[in-house]
């Protein structure tokens, strides 16, 4: 790669933020990507999302696995936390840091394959135990990094870059989720970021499992007509249900609209979720019908997006665990190690 | 999803790059030129090394790169892409140093004899007269002699120059360089006659020349007509006249306090000379408030860096003297009002008039135009200020067959301006000599080439050096004290390659192809500036407020082009781009590609002709 590093020069006038940072400060090294990989617009989104929320950059924890996507969290965040795992392994690795430091903002970024078929177990764990997260799967279809096997979401019919049909049934990773319990569903479009950064920025507030989907063409492996990640397959086929625009707890609600127009919904952490309706018998907070609506409209060859389902009462893994409020590393070897009458006391407890 | 569909009405149509006046708008620098000098083309030449053919470049667009590269007026700096870039970023913004790399090219040239024209091999029987042997007849007479017209240029001083070599003090611009640059036009086969004062327009039309241009320039200073200045006459003295004694030596020396009046360039150098020749207390003082002043900025600061203050708002009265000899000269204070009309008028402050004692006065407020030799028959109108009637694309005057240019044609300018209206003069005279129509001017030469060498490869460097803009040193301070030796040193080798380095290649396009974008976001994504925004089209003031970033400087154009797919448009805004390549680097289809447009103005010769470009 020769790519000479992106000029620290920025506009004139480029905003910054309530915590004294420009959009650029989010940014990380330059992509050692495909050029027009849909991944690096979904890292501009998370960059815009981060900004535009004021979050600390050492307050996140970004996870990742094993493919370009899973590459990603190099070039966003660079004064974040980062952890690179095995193929498919960054749900556990991430749950183990959470369960450690509940204090951070949890980002994990996975591909189709990287979670849908090495990483399908641990998938579908972290989206029931309810870990505090936001995952981002850039779904494209493929095995980029091995340049370009057909992932398991591939679907069925879907042709190859040499031609030929994809046989097997793909795995629906958001109908899975809402399957599995996880609170928030999402599914977007890499090229499509007036609908994914809201949707990012209210994953983030999320106090529980947040999943977005986002669809991002592989360029180099599955751009081709005949396949069904394209850009232009998603543009022609995008369904989406609803717009959301999302307002911080902090932020005094000014936008009005049109009953009937836009459903409210307060999170937890006191973020309110106003969705503008597209279809308008789509409930974002029914989870069954939601599965419901996702299998009939995705048989007929669309793609549905936007928020898909939300539980706003919803309880983490901490919560389940009863766990400590204060992370590992601030507690002193007391706590950490109580020693033989406190470990007595508690196997006594368990008699 | 599809953004909603194009707004019909109002809305903007996709930028035709073919117009030559869109890609060298975005040059800056060049089209502030009056020269349109292609920068950029000869700082990359700078940084690879190629003096020479840096020097050249700018050889052909303004003939005096050595003396520019000490004195240009730049008017390209302060419109240098650089400065805009770095607001808010750098200590102080600054343009690239425009001026002062030309003059690494000329200072680090090898023999470029061998790169020059040569004199025509055979005359075309065509005769030219060029009065005053300035910058704009020299240009005049350096586009046409080696068409093989016979050019014969008349100064009153004896030697060729005009004001470059009589006005402007060797501290700025040393005598060898005048030789060098001058000699390169006189000695492609042209008739200098020093010494020869032109004293009838009338007698020299009668002579039979096919042409005259007047390149006589804008000699006279104008005077200071108040009370004691015949009485104090001896120490009086009007600040060009001074300069030009200076310059050839019949002054040397000036009383220890001195009194500059005026606030141009020519103060600046009345100042500075007098620090040199004796004067100890020198001030400079002015009418108008400091921002005000005529100066240009760099020559108000090497006045103070030099120790001599300005001070503003004070309107000269008197002159007082005793006994025939100057004891200084009163001033009335003043301040800004604006009037019902919104007009700024200067009205005294009602303080007591103050006085400043000095040995010698220098008046340089201003000049003025007089042309006593041209009568007022010879066929040439003149308007109600003395001046001629000047045809501003032409350079024509009423008489067929006299232009005018430099100084001599709008007034009292500078010497790059001389060269750009030499050339059009030439042009000019050139066409009218070969029966075509003078108004019908000569299109630029343009080219476009991509500059891709491989995936991410460019013919230039399009990695965006981040310094700030370099100082050029100074002289040892002992050494300002003569009169003789230059004050600047002109930037070593390497300080030029690292200045050279801070310049954006404003000339390496982005150019867009609609039908090859698949919209992925991949250039808007990584334009370190936010130039680019696809979006639904609408008209240009909806547009510029719906951008990425907001685009408010209207100076500068937007880049519009419809034909994608969704319906959307590709806008970029050219106000702030790096020109860094990276959108095309990030693009999958090669819809983006960085290509060099070389915009060359077109010289007399059988490519400014009609005639021949049509038989072509
Ligand atoms: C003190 C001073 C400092 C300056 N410094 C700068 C600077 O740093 N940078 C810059 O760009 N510009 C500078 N200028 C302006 C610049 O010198 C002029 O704009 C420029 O020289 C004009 O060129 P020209 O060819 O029109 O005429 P000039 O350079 O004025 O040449 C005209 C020539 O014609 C001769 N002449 C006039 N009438 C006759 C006649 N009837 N017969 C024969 N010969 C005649 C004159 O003697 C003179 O030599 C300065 C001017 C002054 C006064
Ligand atoms: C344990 C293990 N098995 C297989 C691989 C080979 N491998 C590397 S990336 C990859 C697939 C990545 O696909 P995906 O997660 O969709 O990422 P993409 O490159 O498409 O973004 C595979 C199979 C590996 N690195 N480790
Ligand atoms: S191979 Fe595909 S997924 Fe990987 S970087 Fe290239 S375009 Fe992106
Ligand atoms: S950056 Fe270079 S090309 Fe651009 S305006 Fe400045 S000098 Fe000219
Ligand atoms: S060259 Fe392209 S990427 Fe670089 S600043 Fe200009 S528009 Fe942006
Ligand atoms: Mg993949």
């Amino acid at each position: 790669m020769t790519y000479i590093t992106k000029p620290r020069l920025h506009h004139p006038t480029l905003p910054i933020n309530k915590i004294g940072f420009t959009r650029r400060d989010y940014e990380g090294k330059i992509s050692t990507l495909c050029a027009g990989c849909g991944h690096d617009s979904i890292s501009a989104a998370l960059i815009q999302a981060c900004w535009e929320l004021d979050i600390e950059p050492h307050r996140v924890a970004k996870l990742s696995g094993i493919g370009c996507s899973s590459k990603t969290p190099d070039y966003f965040l660079g004064s974040s936390h980062g952890f690179n795992t095995v193929h498919g392994r960054m749900p556990s690795v991430l749950t183990g840091a959470n369960l450690a430091n509940r204090d951070l903002i949890y980002l994990g970024i996975s591909g189709d394959g990287d979670s849908a078929s090495i990483g399908l177990g641990q998938f579908a764990h972290v989206m029931r135990r309810g870990v505090n997260m936001t995952y981002i799967l850039e779904n494209n279809g493929v095995y980029g990094l091995t340049k370009g096997q057909f992932s398991a979401t591939a679907d069925a019919g879907s042709k190859s870059k040499r031609g030929i049909a994809n046989t097997e049934a793909p795995v629906d990773t958001v109908s899975l989720a809402l399957l599995l319990g996880a609170t928030f569903v999402a599914r977007s479009f890499s090229g499509d970021k007036k609908q994914l950064v809201p949707l990012i920025k209210a994953a983030l507030a999320h106090q529980g499992a947040a999943f977005i989907d986002v669809v991002s063409p592989c360029v180099a492996f599955n751009n081709h007509s005949g396949s069904t990640k394209s850009y232009d397959y998603v543009r022609e086929h995008n369904d989406a249900v609803n717009r959301l625009d999302f307002i911080a707890s902090r932020e005094p609600i000014t936008v009005d609209y049109e009953a009937g127009e836009v459903a409210s919904v307060q999170q937890h952490d006191g973020s309110v979720l106003r969705l503008r309706k597209i279809d308008p018998g789509y409930d974002a907070t029914d989870r069954i019908a939601a599965m419901h609506y996702i299998q009939q409209h995705q048989a007929k060859g669309e793609v549905v997006t936007g928020l898909l389902f939300v539980d706003p009462e919803t309880e983490d893994l901490h919560a389940h665990l009863n766990t400590a409020q204060t992370p590992f590393n601030r507690l002193g070897p007391k706590e950490l190690c109580p020693g033989r009458a406190a470990l007595d006391k508690l196997n006594a407890s368990l008699r | 999803m599809l953004d909603s569909a194009n707004l019909k009405e109002g809305a903007l149509r996709s930028t035709d790059i073919r117009i030559p006046d869109y890609f060298h708008k975005v040059v800056d620098c060049q089209w502030a030129c009056p020269a349109h000098t292609p920068v950029p083309e000869y700082i990359r030449l700078i940084a690879a090394g190629r003096y020479d053919d840096a020097y050249m470049v700018n050889w052909t667009s303004n003939v005096f790169p050595g003396i520019l590269g000490r004195t240009c007026d730049r008017p390209c700096e302060p419109a240098c892409r650089r400065g805009r870039v770095e607001d808010h970023q750098a200590e102080k913004p600054e343009p690239v140093a425009i001026c002062r790399l030309k003059r690494v090219a000329a200072d680090n040239k090898s023999d470029i004899r061998a790169h020059l024209p040569k004199p025509a091999a055979r005359k075309n029987g065509l005769k030219i007269a060029c009065v005053g042997g300035g910058p704009a007849s020299l240009t005049v007479a350096r586009d046409l002699a080696p068409l093989g017209y016979h050019v014969k240029v008349f100064d009153q001083d004896p030697l060729a120059g005009g004001m470059i070599r009589t006005q402007i003090p060797r501290f700025r611009l040393p005598v060898e360089v005048i030789d060098e640059e001058c000699g390169y036009v006189l000695d492609l086969g042209i008739e200098f006659r020093g010494g020869k004062r032109i004293d009838s327009m009338k007698a020299l039309l009668s002579e039979g020349y096919d042409a005259v241009f007047v390149g006589s320039g804008a000699p006279r200073g104008r005077d200071l007509d108040i009370p004691g200045r015949k009485e104090a006459a001896k120490n009086i003295h009007i600040g060009i006249d001074w300069l030009s004694s200076v310059s050839f030596g019949h002054i040397e020396k000036i009383g220890k306090r001195v009194v500059v009046l005026g606030g141009g360039n020519t103060a600046m150098d009345c100042c500075r000379s007098s620090k040199r020749l004796g004067g100890e207390d020198v001030k400079v003082i002015v009418r108008s408030g400091y921002d005000e002043m005529k100066a240009s900025p760099w020559e108000k600061e090497d006045a103070t860096h030099e120790g001599i203050p300005i001070l503003n708002y004070m309107v000269p009265m008197e002159f007082t003297h005793r006994n025939g000899s100057l004891t200084g000269v009163l001033f009335e204070k003043v301040k800004v009002e604006f009037d019902v009309q919104g007009r700024r008028k200067l009205v005294p402050t009602g303080e007591p008039n103050q006085h400043y004692e000095c040995d010698d006065v220098l008046v340089a407020v201003g000049q003025e135009n007089a042309f006593p030799w041209i009568e007022r028959e010879a066929g040439i109108e003149f308007d109600d200020s003395g001046m001629p009637v000047v045809d501003k694309a032409t350079f024509q005057s009423t008489h067929p067959k006299v232009f005018f240019g430099g100084d001599a044609a709008f007034g009292p300018k500078n010497i790059i301006w001389a060269v750009a209206h030499g050339h059009d003069a030439a042009v000019s005279i050139d066409k009218l000599l070969h029966g075509e129509d003078l108004r019908e001017r000569p299109a630029p030469g343009v080219t476009l080439i991509s500059q891709k060498m491989g995936i991410h490869e460019w013919s230039y460097d399009n990695d965006v050096s981040l310094d700030e803009r370099y100082v050029v040193p100074w002289a040892e301070p002992g050494k300002l004290k003569s009169i003789k030796i230059e004050v600047e040193l002109g930037f070593d080798p390497l300080t030029g390659f690292k200045e050279a380095r801070r310049c954006l290649n404003c000339d390496v396009q982005t150019a867009f192809t609609a039908s090859q974008c698949i919209e992925c976001d991949a250039c808007v994504d990584i334009c370190p500036m936010d130039c680019i925004t696809f979006t639904r089209n609408g008209d240009e003031a909806d547009l510029r407020q719906r951008l990425n970033a907001p685009a408010k400087n209207l100076a500068q154009d937007l880049y519009v082009q419809d034909g994608l797919k969704t319906g959307r448009v590709m806008v970029k805004d050219e106000d702030v781009c790096l020109h860094c390549g990276l959108c095309a680097e990030r693009c999958p289809t090669g819809a983006w590609d960085m290509q060099k447009f070389l915009f060359q103005m077109t010289d007399a010769g059988p490519g400014c002709r009609t005639r021949q470009r049509k038989a072509a």
